[in-house]
């Protein structure tokens, strides 16, 4: 069917999203690899122009050994696994309970989605103010209607106050995913077994679960992904203070605040390096679904 | 007695339901309510939940002092600008994919994926440094090409998926009419597309409005969107509820709306078509 005039043509249709793209991940990634070989700190009058001294894998060892390093990836591991695990789990749950038969499903679904659309500065400003202030808060007025006494959420429990602002943003995701993949499970299946008597959690167990294995990965590995880029709620809560210096907010840091870009820019083929990682099994089950 | 144990059961879920439904919007109700109160009543404790003096003092001073309108505009043209154009530039290329695939298209599909996966930090300063090069800093234009690439994948992925659900004999006999490559674009292709682009759009639109990497990094005063104008409030202002609360539901009500109605393509779009 494709004649070789439309084949031309086609490629020359890709041609301008193809370049593009590689233009925006060879560009910059080129030159964040060059500085993380070379010292490069502006404010004390390196530039370009005058050539920038090489220091060999100086930065990367730098970068490793400096005494935030480890604290930071600690503090990436908990956020990720932390939002990752109450995603998940609430997730499942909040999916099979909106796929049972009930009065109002979609305003429901319309409720529960309504958080992912809000823009991260202002979920992170609104929960670190209006509920998570030790003073003025809700949460606050909460703990002291019960006759406790209020919590310092983002300073004494940052790291578990930061997971709940970040899964309240992603709840919504996991559970329409979770969802959309609930709804396509054969509800003929789940009725034989109820008639051979098998009980609610075997029937969750057996058949619910390992048909939702495929969409689980799958919000694993998305959420993962934009997990690890996360930015603009640790910016607006902690500012990284507290503990809540994850990798990209230390590179962040190193680049922009603190300018060594050399530094910075080794700390940034590190996360380039995890994130790919990562991204290699989300290739993988995506390339899949294509040949089907 | 079957039929009654069904009936309670839906009595029960429905409950439950509404329940965990209110809890996971309330924080946003909250953000609304506070933001039609005044400042004594924003902080009161006990909270006042109803029965306050409902007011619009606070949308009125937020637009007074910090120019909101202006923020709005440039969210509108950075987010609007960006999609278009890569709904402009991915409609050719996602049509290639879908009706003349050849034996590459699925690596180039997995590929543009891949540039999606390019942590930002890790590109910050060449970024930074392009832009002051190129006097992009703290321009809408510079956003509006930014933004565009980092959804690029995304609208390819979305628009290839629908495409591919278009039948190819339709095509063929449009070109046995002889239709030429344009005429079976413009005439054919794209009215049956356009509810999968239209989705595309509205996916798209959202993702570049809640985009605070980029906006946060790039902006200053000029070009600063909605998601910059909130984390101005980060300082000790934010500590006026009412306004902050005002402030934030300007920001979000146009996406919640818009994010309403794309809920089903929200799926679609943002699993690359791997969950349906």
């Amino acid at each position: 069917m494709a004649t070789q005039h439309s084949r031309s043509a086609a490629r020359l249709m890709m041609a301008p999203a193809v370049i593009l793209l590689l233009g925006w991940m060879l560009v910059p990634l080129t030159m964040t690899l060059f500085f993380s070989f070379k010292k490069y700190l502006p404010l004390r009058g390196d530039s370009m122009a005058n050539g920038l001294e090489w220091v060999g894998f100086d930065n990367y060892v730098r970068f490793v050994s400096s005494s935030s390093f480890w604290p930071s990836i600690q503090a990436t591991l908990i956020i990720v696994g932390g939002v990752l695990a109450i995603t998940i789990v609430l997730g499942v749950l909040l999916a099979i309970l909106l796929d049972q038969p009930m009065w109002g499903q979609g305003i429901v679904r319309i409720l529960v989605i309504a958080p992912f659309f809000v823009m991260p500065t202002v979920s992170a400003l609104v929960w670190k103010n209006m509920f998570m202030d030790p003073v003025n808060g809700l949460l606050a007025h909460l703990w002291r209607a019960f006759g406790a006494e209020p919590v310092q959420w983002l300073s004494q429990a940052s790291l578990p106050s930061l997971i709940m602002i970040v899964s309240w943003q992603w709840l919504p995701f996991a559970t329409l995913i979770l969802l959309t993949a609930i709804q396509s499970l054969d509800s003929e299946q789940l009725e034989a077994a109820e008639m051979d008597g098998a009980p609610v959690l075997k029937r969750f167990w057996f058949i619910v679960l390992p048909h939702l294995s495929r969409a689980i990965t799958i919000v694993i590995l998305i959420q993962t992904i934009f997990l690890l880029a996360l930015f603009a709620e640790i910016f607006v809560t902690t500012g990284g203070a507290f503990g809540t210096k994850t990798l990209s907010y230390l590179i962040f840091q190193r680049v922009l605040e603190s300018q060594n870009v050399g530094l910075g820019s080794a700390g940034g083929v590190y996360a380039i390096i995890l994130a790919n990682i990562v991204a290699i099994f989300l290739m993988r089950i995506v390339g899949k679904n294509l040949d089907a | 007695m079957a039929r009654a144990a069904t009936s309670q059961r839906k009595v029960l879920n429905t409950a439950l339901a509404w329940a965990v439904g209110f809890l996971i919007f309330f924080p946003i109700l909250w953000t609304i309510l506070t933001s039609f109160k005044t400042e004594a009543q924003a902080i009161a404790s006990p909270p006042i939940f109803l029965n306050f003096d409902w007011t619009l003092e606070n949308y009125a001073v937020v637009q007074e002092r910090s120019n909101y309108m202006r923020f709005l505009w440039n969210s509108i043209i950075i987010a609007g600008g960006s999609t278009i154009l890569g709904t402009i530039i991915a409609i050719p290329a996602a049509w290639s994919m879908a009706f003349v695939p050849s034996k590459r298209t699925k690596d180039i599909l997995l590929w543009m994926l891949s540039t999606k996966m390019l942590p930002a930090v890790g590109v910050l300063y060449p970024i930074y440094l392009l832009f002051i090069k190129m006097g992009l800093l703290d321009s809408r234009a510079g956003l509006v090409i930014v933004l565009m690439l980092i959804n690029l994948p995304i609208i390819v992925w979305m628009l290839y998926t629908y495409f591919r659900e278009i039948p190819g004999e339709i095509l063929e006999a449009a070109r046995m009419d002889g239709a030429t490559l344009k005429d079976e674009i413009l005439y054919v292709l794209t009215p049956m597309a356009i509810p999968g682009i239209a989705s595309t759009l509205l996916l798209n639109f959202i993702l570049a409005w809640n985009e605070a990497f980029w906006t946060l990094n790039l902006t200053a005063a000029n070009a600063a969107p909605l998601t910059a104008f909130i984390a101005s409030y980060s300082s000790p202002e934010g500590l006026f509820y009412a306004k902050l609360s005002a402030a934030s539901t300007m920001a979000i009500a146009p996406i919640l709306i818009l994010g309403w109605f794309s809920q089903k393509q929200l799926v679609r779009g943002l699993t690359f078509g791997a969950v349906k």
